[in-house]
Formats: structure tokens, sequence, C-alpha cells
């Protein structure tokens, strides 16, 4: 341990007659110090922080510049519309495939058991490949493929020719975090293709009558 | 009577080893950590599972708070320089060589650009006090158009981050999801905190 034999050398080393100074002990306390260390440290922490923030990624269609007639069609079978109303709630219809009309509007919100359920029975009645993601997810986690295969097994099933397309159409009473989780149900369900359009007045109307306008 | 000379110990810890263990973790949090941008307005983000982490340079942030105000920020001292000029000859509003550096310090700002130099003046302390209106984006006046036009005629490579409140209304989002379509900006990111997946 560094200590300084001050004191007690000087005390020993007293000649009589001459004149010496009384030697001051050289031991600094450091516990000073030791508070200053913390009390920056605790500024550090609290001012910056270490994580970086998450992000969505979002790819937008190119507009306007895609003629109507060029737009691939999709079949009525393959398309459920979501409207995002107000107070966190979801309406859903499909196209009836005889008639073209709207279907009846149902009515169900972003809970698990909501429109997570409902979307994942629509895409797995559509697509029959639908359960080896999880299987994929499992044999990725065991190490017995690699991230690379498992992104072009899952990017595969996902573009199922006939599996689901979701069509996202947002009131204006709609909150963000309502999109932010209709995406993240996009997400979570594997939804291969989805569109955010705007929302027609047809659509407001069935709002009216749900009494979610 | 016998003498019982308790043996005086010495109470004085050294604290040598104490300071050197404050000072390493002092050291790790300034080499390891950034110091958090001061935002004029503090925004709750909704969650998301998705794990994809912001890239760190070369981001223009547009920032929506529950008020559904617009604020805008890009990074690199330089850019903001060049984007102001090049907005300061569109707008003819003038800037002073001062009010140009300070505004190449600043991180977010939400006003019309005819509001700027005063916000520039005001002293740092003060700014948070200033009660910021929002970048316009209606369609008369779509400024918030113009600094990302501008910003990527500056610098090529930004990606776009939308920070949104979780209370924010969908139709001031459609309205910059609308304006950035128009951009030409079709890839972006909105930024969003950790969530489980159940």
């Amino acid at each position: 341990m560094a200590e300084i034999e001050g004191g007690g050398g000087g005390g020993g080393k007293h000649k009589g007659g001459k004149k010496r100074g009384k030697k001051l002990s050289t031991r600094v306390d450091f516990t000073p110090m030791v508070d200053l260390g913390f009390l920056l440290i605790t500024f550090f922490m609290l001012t910056t922080s270490m994580n970086k923030p998450q992000t969505m990624e979002i790819n937008m269609p190119v507009k306007d510049e895609v003629e109507e007639k060029d737009k691939p069609k999709i079949k009525a079978s393959q398309a459920i519309t979501l409207l995002l109303a107000k107070d966190d709630k979801v309406v859903y219809y499909f196209v009836d495939v005889v008639t073209g009309e709207p279907g009846p509007p149902m009515i169900t919100d972003y809970s698990k058991g909501g429109v997570r359920a409902t979307l994942i029975k629509e895409n797995r009645l559509r697509n029959p490949n639908l359960d080896s993601i999880t299987v994929y997810k499992r044999m990725l986690n065991e190490g017995a493929i690699n991230e690379e295969k498992y992104r072009g097994y899952i990017s595969n099933i996902k573009s199922y020719k006939d599996g689901l397309i979701v069509i996202i159409k947002a009131a204006d009473n709609a909150k963000y975090k309502n999109m932010i989780d209709i995406l993240d149900e996009m997400l979570i369900c594997n939804i291969g293709r989805y569109a955010i359009v705007d929302i027609s007045d047809i659509e407001k109307d069935m709002l009216k009558t749900v009494n979610l306008q | 009577m016998p003498k019982v000379k308790v043996p005086r110990k010495s109470t004085t810890v050294d604290m040598t080893a104490m300071t050197d263990v404050a000072f390493l973790l002092l050291t790790f949090f300034m080499l390891a950590t950034k110091f958090k941008p001061d935002e004029p307005v503090v925004v709750d983000t909704p969650s998301s599972i998705s794990e994809i982490k912001l890239p760190e340079s070369d981001i223009i942030q547009i920032t929506l708070d529950k008020t559904d105000r617009i604020f805008y920020s890009v990074d690199g001292q330089h850019t903001r320089e060049e984007v102001l000029k090049r907005m300061s000859e569109k707008y003819k509003v003038t800037f002073t060589d001062k009010q140009i550096k300070e505004f190449s310090l600043l991180s977010t700002f939400g006003v019309p650009i005819a509001q700027l130099p005063q916000l520039l003046d005001t002293k740092p302390e003060d700014r948070a006090k200033v009660d910021q209106k929002g970048v316009p984006c209606d369609s008369l006046n779509n400024e918030l158009a113009d600094w990302i036009w501008q910003t990527r005629l500056v610098n090529n490579n930004v990606r776009v981050a939308v920070k949104g409140d979780r209370e924010t209304s969908m139709p001031v989002v459609k309205k910059v999801i609308a304006t950035l379509q128009d951009k030409k900006v079709n890839r972006f990111n909105f930024i969003t905190s950790m969530e489980r997946p159940e």
C-alpha cells in the first residue's frame, strides 16, 4: 500500500538545537475524490443514452406513376380490408366474391384475440404453408438452418401467390399508435402483402352504421 | 488496577481503489454513450416488435407530438448550415452569420421559417419556454416538403425517420406520409419502442 512515512520519520530524526520545521503528514484522504467521481458518473448516466432507438421499416408505393389499368388485379376473395376507427377499434370486411360489394362489417380490437386471431385464421385458410413458419423459426433457434436460409424460406412462404392481402385504411379519428399496432400485426401474422391507402366515403358511411364515425 | 490498554486501530480506509473504480465507470460512460439531444417536446412512442435499429448518421427526423405539431431535425452540422442557406434563399428570409451558426448547433425545431430567426436569437435556456407551433405542412404552405427536398439535395443518403406520439391523430400522419411520397421518399422508418412479442 502506498503510504508515505512522513510524520514518524521526522519525529525520529529530530536533532536537538537545529531548527527543523515540523514534518506534516503527507497522507491525502481520497474520499472527496470518490464523491466527485460518482457525481460525474451520475451526471453521465442521466444525460446520455446507450441504446439506439428501434424503428420499423415502411415501403410505400411510388405515387401516381402506375396507370390504373397496369395495377395488378387482386381477386376479391384474397383481400381483407381493415378500417382503423376511433377508440382503438378495428372494423374489417371482405368483398363478396359473387356480388363484388363489401360484405358485412365486423368489429374487433387490437388485443391478441382480436384482429390478430382473425388475420391468422384468414391467412391460414389461404396459405397452406403458413404453419411451416413456426417450424422454420424453431429450426433457426436450434441452429439447424442459418439466418439467410431462414429469411429465404420465410419470404417464399410470405409471397405465396394466393395468400391474404390486407388493405389498411385509417379513419381520421384513429391514432398513430393504431397504425403502428396494425403494422406490428402485419409482422406478427406474417402477412406478405399489405397496403396503406386512403379511406373512401363508402367506408366512412360503413363506420357510421356501426357507430364508430 | 491492571492497565488494559485497548489497542488503537487506524480508522482511515485507503480510498485509492475506490477512485480507480469510479473513474473506470466514468470512462466507460463517457466513451460508450452519446448525449441525448434535447428535444423541445417529449414524445411517447408506441411500441412494436420490430428490432431494426436506426442508423447512426444521415437521418432526417420528423417528430410529431400529441398535439399534432411537426418538428424537424437533421443531423450533421455542415448539412444543417447548407440546408438553412438554401431555404433562406428560397423563402427570402435572411439569417445573420451568428444565427446560421446557432442553427447548425440546434437539433430540433418546429416553427415556420419566418419565425426561425427569432427562435435562433433566443438563448438555449429560454428556448424551451418558447411555444413552437410546428413546421407548417398544409397544402397552401408546405414548408416541410421544402425542408425535406433541400436536405436531400444537400445529402443524398439521408434516411427519413418519423417519430410520432401514441396519441398523434391520423390526419397529420397521413399528411406527412403524403408529403414524403410527393417528394419521392418511399422508404422511411417509424421510430418505436421495444415490445416483447407475446
